[in-house]
């Protein structure tokens, strides 16, 4: 049975019914065609699916679209202003922090999510700060500095 | 996923009497264990009832001039774990909170889902077990002894619904908690206090029926609040957990070890 | 930190065109790939919605080895949405099994045992997680809820799961053709020679080694999407993999019995590989067969717990090694003992990893005259192992690196010194193992690790640490790969089935825009970029002016793929060379423009130029020419500017260079972390220096993930998977590191234009033996299983006090 949801996604309103046991991510990837979010594991541990809700990194494989009810939600379609790259992605591109991509968008989120929660944090706590993602391409190292320069460049 | 029926109640009535209902029922908190428990197919709910228009589930309050912490059972780990409350006054429930899972899993999960699902492993069961802290639900208030009743089983009758966790404020306290690698779940997490009852060690990850407490440990510190104290103490190993991650034994060690750091630490 | 030091040898002069300062070669060029997979443009398999999609769900084994007693599909079938069910019974006998392209004739001379790999299980099923039947259905939900209505009745066996289980007398066997579970073996090197340098030896070290079974987990699960079209009797494979043109070689001539040239296999964005996408798998052969029966699109994503079960597994070996010194700590012999796990069934190049790729690397860096290796091949009721990041080589390096860290400490030689004294210095060098190594400088390495580590101040920090009650220790590792795979004589001597050349294309545009079409493929590695980089610099045009496509069998010539660190060494020189053929005809075409004869004009910097003069033609006026032949030598040249070449290498490529790993210990834990990692690598020439670092770092993860971290686990006694999620299987995450010292030397390759090597293994070849050397060193034990787990450490620690 299908129930009424509405919530914002990439600063446009939605409006639509949906199942209740539909995962956010399916809703995403499947009526919205946002297929930038990605699917790595069904434990919830890679975080590939990782968007903002509200500002804050979740893994949108883990929860229930109708948990986004009325939410403003951000995928990695929605972080550039037209061609101008988010200051994340940018570092991310100037660092090569990605190599296949499939982690990519998630790892962007998490690391965008970060922003305002330490100042200027060092590299350990980048380190400790991406716990809830996996990456298998790039040993981390060039995400780490990408991180630390993308946030510096978000308060800068 | 198997199909269900949802609610979003917006009263407390509504959601426990929504519960009542339907004895297939489950609360739907942060989900971090239940909709990846659904997804697998070890849980298959008919009815979901979502905790998340109540907002008197949620917050920290503190209570009767500091004395304890109130901490609502809708409560995400991230802010427990961001709380100058908590962090002021229970620092190390603040860290304990700001160690589980990941950062995502930490902006969703939520204290009273964790307690209401006991994983044997989990880390709040060994804070609310160490601070002797009381569990608030709906009909009465549960102390933490009687709390927790084994592996994914606790003192909650069906329907009842965990309100809030009220943490008496200890003199000291610190979590020691080593990961299991793949999890991040603990392989052994050991809480420590010196409450005004006394000093408290409570252990998780390890024990084969969950979260529990050291009492040869807790009399050793009531004689001597040091980590010298706990030397001679072994946790015997046939107690606890053996699996693919770590033996009794090392667990046992363990248990020992990082009961020595927390007291250090405390 | 990562400055590259070119240090060039007169000796190795491969040719060095287009690597002029401030050129294309050599740059840190920001990717062109980048801002798709950014902003979540990026396609990949599942992104990928076709018309009519319907979608696929396998009913698998539950158990190890089984029976199918019976099988009844009648409620999946009637399930809401679901549109077929298929079962093996339901598979045409002309459907062959799954092929091996490697062939490894035994010791005995026979050939190995080649036992049938059905694309649905027919009468057994000898894994977990081995497909039975498909369901497909309108939605994924449908099918996967349909296909937990196909009733199984299984009659369970006994099933072995261990290589020394499988060996031992009366175990099961996993197929009847095989009842001794051997499938082969095999031996390679002069065993009297071996024995006779054993015989004289002043000092013999031996070690019992495990090589942790692994999985691949590549973040992207494998997927594909298959659909026939009625109106030309074709079909189209979307699927995640590492070499669409294999892969259709494979299923159409070897299992389906498709016309090739009917067939077409995209692979677009690929969200990692290292070897677990190169085969053919049962999934896609089964989608691309019923896409017809069904005559709609089928789509098959795997779950995260699918892929643990089913993608083809790494390592896995249990080996005996011995080496064999002289008083002065020189090498005088090895002999290696080796039993490799194939898994259940033979994966497409499962038999070559222990074999071609393993004992042919067992010389490392070193002059051990004699070297002999026997390997035996087993059967076991598991996943199918296969090549994994490494492939064979990583096991080698273990081997080599951990006799000789042992070695040295128990004849007390410091670490560096028996190197030194046993590196081979002298090119090109025939090892007792078959190969020759073209070039190299493997002290070159060494010294630029040891500045890299700080070894001369890891005393003092040692110290420092002990204070705090901690343990450290340094590891070396300098290893060695043969990579470039492969010079197809060479390897069809050796029982390859197919070829091992590669194709590029390069069409230029009439306004002198250039496509690159190649036969490797791109998963991570950057090719569009790297790629460009080279033709821009060859040709002196801007990387921007360049495209590079590749994973497409219906625009591609041909091509073998990418694994083995061949794409630069083999996929760029197949590009170089037809960028080469572009180069010769424009020459004529500016020639002709310029009224002088084509030994006269020479080409740099994007333009055609009479020598001697400033007289020139831009190339882009030459490709407008070639397109638009109005003043042209039609009467001896055809229009047009598109050039195919195919190159077969000469020779394998050796990467090789020094790792040096310095953990810190908690004894009273066993907590190890790596305090400190050091690589300095010699990858010959390299085109952008950005990429190649990152492809050390993911590597040098995978690596440490090996030794730390990771193990795939089976029940011995149940054969159950106890490592089928993340909450078992442990990835490495960003806190399991520091961040990566790496550097490089140079010694260009000396048989491709190129004068690369190849950097795609070196990080998880190098990194294992290391990170357990420094353990070993920390602890003073002899040996600690991989992955070091804390427990394992602490057991050593408690069982060596005193030995550091």
């Amino acid at each position: 049975m299908k129930i009424p949801f509405s919530l914002t996604v990439n600063g446009k309103p939605v409006s639509t019914e949906i199942e209740p046991r539909a995962l956010l991510v399916e809703f995403l990837r499947g009526p919205l065609q946002l297929t930038g979010t990605h699917v790595g594991c069904d434990t919830a541990q890679c975080g590939a699916c990782t968007v903002l809700v509200d500002g804050k990194p979740m893994k949108s494989c883990n929860m229930l679209a109708i948990q986004a009810q009325g939410a403003n939600v951000t995928t990695i379609e929605g972080l550039a202003q037209g061609d101008a790259l988010h200051p994340m992605q940018a570092a991310f591109r100037k660092h090569h922090g990605l190599q296949c991509g499939f982690c990519t968008p998630g790892m962007v989120l998490s690391a965008v999510g970060l922003a305002g929660q330490v100042k200027q944090p060092s590299e350990a706590q980048i380190r400790e700060a991406l716990d809830g993602n996996f990456c298998r391409c790039t040993g981390y190292h060039n995400i780490v500095k990408a991180v630390q320069e993308g946030l510096a460049d978000m308060t800068a | 996923m198997q199909p269900f029926a949802y609610s979003e109640p917006t009263t407390l009535a509504k959601a426990t009497g929504a519960a009542a209902a339907n004895a297939d029922s489950r609360y739907l908190a942060g989900g971090q264990s239940l909709i990846a428990a659904m997804k697998l197919g070890l849980s298959a709910p008919a009815e979901l009832v979502d905790l998340a228009r109540l907002p008197e589930l949620r917050g920290i309050k503190v209570e009767g001039n500091g004395a304890a912490l109130t901490v609502g059972a809708m409560t995400p780990h991230a802010e427990v774990a961001a709380s100058m409350e908590v962090g002021a006054r229970i620092a190390a429930l603040a860290a304990l909170a700001g160690g589980i899972g990941d950062r995502q899993v930490r902006n969703r999960g939520t204290l009273g889902g964790s307690l209401a699902n006991d994983d044997p492993a989990a880390d709040y069961p060994a804070a609310v077990l160490g601070l002797a802290a009381t569990v608030n639900t709906n009909k009465r208030q549960i102390a933490a002894d009687d709390f927790f009743k084994g592996l994914f089983e606790t003192a909650l009758a069906p329907g009842e619904l965990i309100m809030s966790v009220t943490f008496p404020v200890p003199k000291k306290a610190a979590y020691r908690k080593f990961r299991n690698p793949a999890s991040r779940f603990a392989l052994v997490g050991v809480f420590v206090a010196q409450t005004a009852q006394g000093p408290r060690v409570a252990v998780t990850g390890a024990g084969s029926r969950g979260v529990f407490r050291v009492k040869s440990m807790e009399q050793a510190l009531a004689r001597d609040w040091s980590a010298k104290a706990l030397e001679s103490i072994l946790v015997p190993a046939s107690e606890l957990q053996s699996d693919l991650h770590a033996s009794a034994e090392y667990r046992a060690h363990l248990v020992g070890v990082l009961a020595q750091r927390a007291v250090a630490e405390a | 930190m990562t400055d590259t030091t070119v240090r060039e040898k007169p000796a190795s002069a491969a040719p060095q065109r287009a690597t002029k300062p401030g050129g294309p070669i050599g740059a840190r060029i920001e990717r062109k790939e980048d801002a798709r997979f950014l902003t979540g443009a990026g396609q990949y398999t599942d992104d990928v919605a076709l018309p009519h999609q319907t979608y696929a769900s396998f009913v698998r084994s539950p158990h190890a080895h089984a029976r199918i007693r019976a099988l009844r599909v009648d409620a999946a079938k009637g399930a809401p949405g679901v549109i077929a069910v298929y079962t093996g019974a339901d598979i045409p006998q002309s459907v062959g099994g799954l092929p091996c392209g490697w062939l490894i004739t035994g010791s005995d001379g026979k050939p190995m045992k080649e036992p049938k790999h059905p694309i649905l299980a027919q009468g057994k099923v000898r894994h977990v997680g081995d497909p039975v039947a498909i369901v497909i259905a309108e939605s994924a939900a449908q099918a996967k809820e349909a296909a937990q209505l196909v009733d199984v009745d299984y009659e369970a066996l006994p099933a072995v799961v261990d290589v020394r289980d499988a060996m031992r007398k009366g175990a099961p066997a996993v197929h009847d053709e095989a009842p001794d579970n051997v499938c082969y073996v095999w031996a390679l090197g002069d065993k009297a020679a071996a024995d006779a340098a054993f015989a004289k030896a002043a000092h013999v070290t031996t070690l019992q080694l495990v090589n942790n079974r692994l999985i691949p987990n590549a973040i992207e699960p494998r997927a594909c999407n298959a659909t026939y079209s009625r109106a030309d009797d074709s079909y189209t494979l979307y699927v995640a993999n590492q070499n669409p043109h294999v892969e259709r070689l494979l299923m159409t001539a070897f299992v389906l019995g498709l016309p090739e040239h009917k067939v077409r296999v995209i692979a677009p964005d690929v969200g990692g590989g290292f070897g677990s996408k190169i085969y053919l798998y049962a999934e896609e052969t089964v989608c691309v067969w019923a896409s017809k029966l069904v005559g709609r699109p089928i789509k098959w994503t795997a779950e995260r717990g699918e892929s643990f079960q089913s993608d083809a597994h790494g390592r896995d070996h249990v080996t005996r090694a011995e080496l064999a010194l002289d008083k002065d700590g020189r090498f005088l012999g090895m002999r290696v003992q080796t039993t490799a796990a194939m898994g259940a069934y033979l994966s497409t190049f499962a038999s070559c990893i222990p074999t071609i790729l393993y004992a042919t690397l067992l010389a490392g860096q070193y002059r051990t005259p004699a070297i002999h290796c026997e390997v035996t091949a087993v059967f076991t009721n598991t996943a199918p192992v296969d090549a994994y990041r490494g492939a064979g080589r990583p096991e080698a390096t273990y081997v080599v690196e951990r006799l000789v860290a042992t070695a040295a400490r128990e004849m007390g030689i410091a670490q560096d010194q028996i190197r030194r004294r046993n590196f081979i210095r002298e090119f090109p060098y025939a090892t007792p193992v078959a190969l020759t190594y073209d070039t190299g400088d493997y002290e070159a390495c060494l010294d630029g690790a040891m500045k890299l580590a700080d070894v001369a101040g890891f005393a003092k920090r040692k110290e420092e640490a002990a204070k705090r009650g901690k343990l450290r220790g340094l590891g070396y590792s300098s290893y060695i790969e043969a990579c470039g795979l492969a010079p197809s004589n060479v390897a069809g001597s050796l029982g390859a089935r197919a070829g091992l050349f590669e194709a590029g294309e390069v069409r230029v545009h009439p306004t002198g825009k250039v496509t690159v079409f190649t036969g490797s493929h791109s998963h991570g590695q950057g090719h569009e970029t790297t790629f460009a980089q080279v033709v821009a610099g060859r040709l002196g045009i801007a990387v921007e002016d360049i495209d590079v496509v590749h994973g497409d069998t219906g625009r591609i010539p041909f091509g073998m793929g990418t694994y083995g660190s061949r794409s630069i060494a083999v996929g760029g020189t197949a590009i170089m060379k037809a960028v080469d053929k572009i180069v010769a005809k424009g020459r004529k075409i500016a020639a002709h423009l310029m009224e002088v004869s084509d030994a006269d004009v020479e080409f740099a910097d994007g333009k055609f130029t009479v020598k001697g003069t400033d007289k020139n033609v831009p190339f882009a006026q030459v490709a407008l020419t070639a397109y638009v032949p109005h003043n042209y030598p039609l009467d001896k040249l055809e229009p047009g500017l598109d050039e195919t070449a195919f190159y077969d290498p000469t020779n394998f490529t050796y990467p090789a260079g020094t790792h040096i790993c310095e953990v810190e210990i908690d004894p009273q834990t066993g907590e190890t972390k790596i305090v400190a990692f050091s690589a300095c690598d010699d990858f010959g020439n390299i085109i952008n220096p950005m990429i190649v670092e990152g492809q050390v770092h993911g590597g040098l993860a995978q690596g440490i993930g090996q030794a730390l971290l990771e193990a795939c686990v089976y029940d011995r006694d149940s054969g159950q998977l106890l490592t089928g999620s993340y909450m078992d299987y442990a990835m490495p995450r960003a806190a399991d590191f520091p961040s990566f010292r790496v550097d490089t030397r140079v010694t260009p390759c000396t048989h491709n234009p190129l004068g690369v090597k190849g950097c795609g293994e070196a990080g998880a070849i190098g990194a294992p033996a290391a990170v357990i050397n420094a353990i070993c060193d920390a602890t003073g034990a002899k040996d600690v299983a991989m992955p070091a787990t804390s427990e394992r450490v602490w057991r050593v620690v408690r069982e060596n006090q005193g030995r550091a």
